[in-house]
């Protein structure tokens, strides 16, 4: 990616479809047919309640599980055929970050350039910083991932996951363990990296605020099916009993005046 | 079990597959071996005197008894370097750094740390189990010698001071030289060798294989060191043989 094509917002997001998946662990099926695709540069959200195999579906797309049926097609290629793996580049941004503990920040978010040796040391470190300050992060550099809070981890993970200068962006639960002013942080991120270098994001989760605040579409997902697709007014709008019911969710303080 | 072994395999056989890139990985190599060399010494150092010394105390003692003292520095000598100093230091690694590379693999593999390589497109064979693989089958047989020749030492100086023995080091270590030769410390270096391999490819794989939380993380600590010892001692026996054939 240039920085022309940076300046320009120029679209470098890939297309994704997924064709009839399904997963089953120790028989107990966990994908029950998944189909959608997903425009170059749009956010698409999957949302839906905990357990309803959003992770799973999302370790599929980043080649981490092989499904039982069904097949990814990145731009029209089978995740599976040689080569698309390489030809396309993918990043995810984990649940828990899952930066790694041994390494300083800045040593993770360039582990992919010093591993692949794509770059010199030096080239590396700026690359590095540049990614950091991106993301507000500068000045943390030397320090290990143990010593940073919640939200600090999950930017740090988008800054790893920008050095691949990625065409696609998996965020598993980008906001979960986040108070509601680093969720909002990490929501302008994910529109800000889309505005900027056109990437294709996938995003899963349960923040019903995160969804409608980043989703060109949604999708909503229920026991390994999805139930609906569609733009946030239209989801918003479904009569789906479950996606309602999941949508209008709200803590109910009951009476306890006979508690101890 | 059997799957086990068949998993520790794959890993072994794409760990040398992985031997061309070494190269790529020499600072981790490094730094495993600090560690290997750095965390063991001084414990190899106090096991080695005190194995020396009680093999001297058990077989002296008969040996003086019915005159045979003179002879007591071959006995020592050569069961130090060809069975003791290779199974002893070994059992000692596969406690002390078997265990710390499984809870450190296991660790990220429960972390998804090891998710991120992949997705990063990082093969964690070369890594992870490249280095630490190279590292300990460099770092072990080297302690190996180290703990050779202190072992010799400690039954030396066992020898010459237990009143019941009382054997200078000049006849200690004239006997020694006798009976003890090159091919014996290889022998020695050899078992080290394949052990060095079993404890870093059985401390991978159980590692990779960790599932749960901190609970699983333990199990599978525990799990890798009993398997790392039911493996050296069940090899030690075969690589004896297949050394007794080699060296006739």
């Amino acid at each position: 990616m240039t920085d022309a094509a940076l300046a320009t917002g120029q679209s470098r997001g890939v297309r994704v479809a997924v064709r009839g998946l399904r997963k089953s662990y120790d028989g107990v099926p966990v994908l029950k047919g998944i189909d959608f695709e997903v425009e170059p540069g749009e956010v698409f959200v999957i949302m839906g309640p905990s357990g309803s195999g959003k992770t799973v579906l999302l370790k599929h797309i980043i080649g981490l599980e092989t499904p039982d049926a069904g097949e990814i097609l990145i731009e029209g290629h089978p995740l599976t055929e040689p080569g698309v793996m390489d030809r396309y580049r993918m990043a995810m941004v984990f649940q828990s970050g899952a930066l790694l503990n041994s390494l300083t920040v800045a040593e993770n978010v360039g582990l992919y350039l010093t591993e692949h040796r794509l770059k010199k040391p030096a080239e590396i470190q700026r690359i590095v910083q540049e990614k950091l300050e991106l993301l507000g992060l500068r000045g943390i550099g030397d320090r290990y991932p143990s010593e940073l809070s919640g939200g600090m981890r999950k930017r740090v993970a988008i800054a790893r996951a920008l050095v691949i200068e990625p065409q696609l962006i998996l965020y598993d639960e980008p906001t979960s363990e986040l108070d509601p002013l680093s969720a909002v942080v990490i929501g302008h991120e994910i529109l800000n990296l889309k505005r900027r270098i056109g990437v294709t994001s996938l995003v899963i989760t349960h923040d019903r605020d995160l969804a409608f605040g980043v989703a060109d579409r949604l999708a909503m997902m229920y026991e390994g099916q999805l139930r609906a697709i569609g733009t946030p007014e239209a989801i918003r709008r479904s009569d789906d009993p479950i996606i309602r019911r999941f949508l209008s969710a709200e803590f109910q303080p009951t009476d306890h005046s006979d508690a101890p | 079990m059997f799957r086990d072994l068949g998993q520790m395999l794959v890993l072994l056989g794409r760990t040398v597959r992985a031997l061309p890139y070494t190269f790529r990985q020499l600072e981790k190599i490094y730094q495993q071996l600090f560690e290997i060399g750095n965390a063991s010494l001084l414990m190899v150092c106090v096991l080695s005197v005190f194995i020396g010394g009680v093999t001297t105390l058990h077989t002296g003692t008969e040996l003086t008894a019915r005159g045979l003292s003179s002879v007591i520095g071959g006995l020592v000598g050569i069961a130090i370097c060809k069975e003791l100093a290779p199974t002893l230091v070994s059992i000692l690694i596969a406690g002390r750094i078997g265990s710390a590379m499984t809870a450190e693999i296991g660790s990220m593999q429960v972390y998804q740390e090891i998710d991120a390589l992949r997705t990063m497109n990082i093969n964690p064979v070369h890594y992870l189990v490249l280095p630490r693989l190279v590292a300990i089958l460099i770092a072990l047989p080297v302690l190996v010698i180290f703990s050779i020749l202190v072992g010799w030492i400690g039954g030396a100086v066992v020898a010459h001071y237990n009143q019941r023995i009382g054997l200078s080091f000049q006849a200690f270590f004239l006997n020694l030289r006798q009976v003890v030769d090159v091919t014996d410390v290889l022998g020695g270096l050899f078992k080290s060798a394949v052990f060095a391999v079993v404890i870093g490819t059985v401390a991978c794989h159980q590692g990779f294989a960790t599932v749960g939380g901190p609970r699983g993380i333990g199990r599978s600590v525990t799990k890798a060191v009993v398997n790392c010892i039911v493996f050296i001692l069940i090899l030690d026996y075969f690589l004896t043989r297949l050394w007794l054939y080699v060296e006739t």
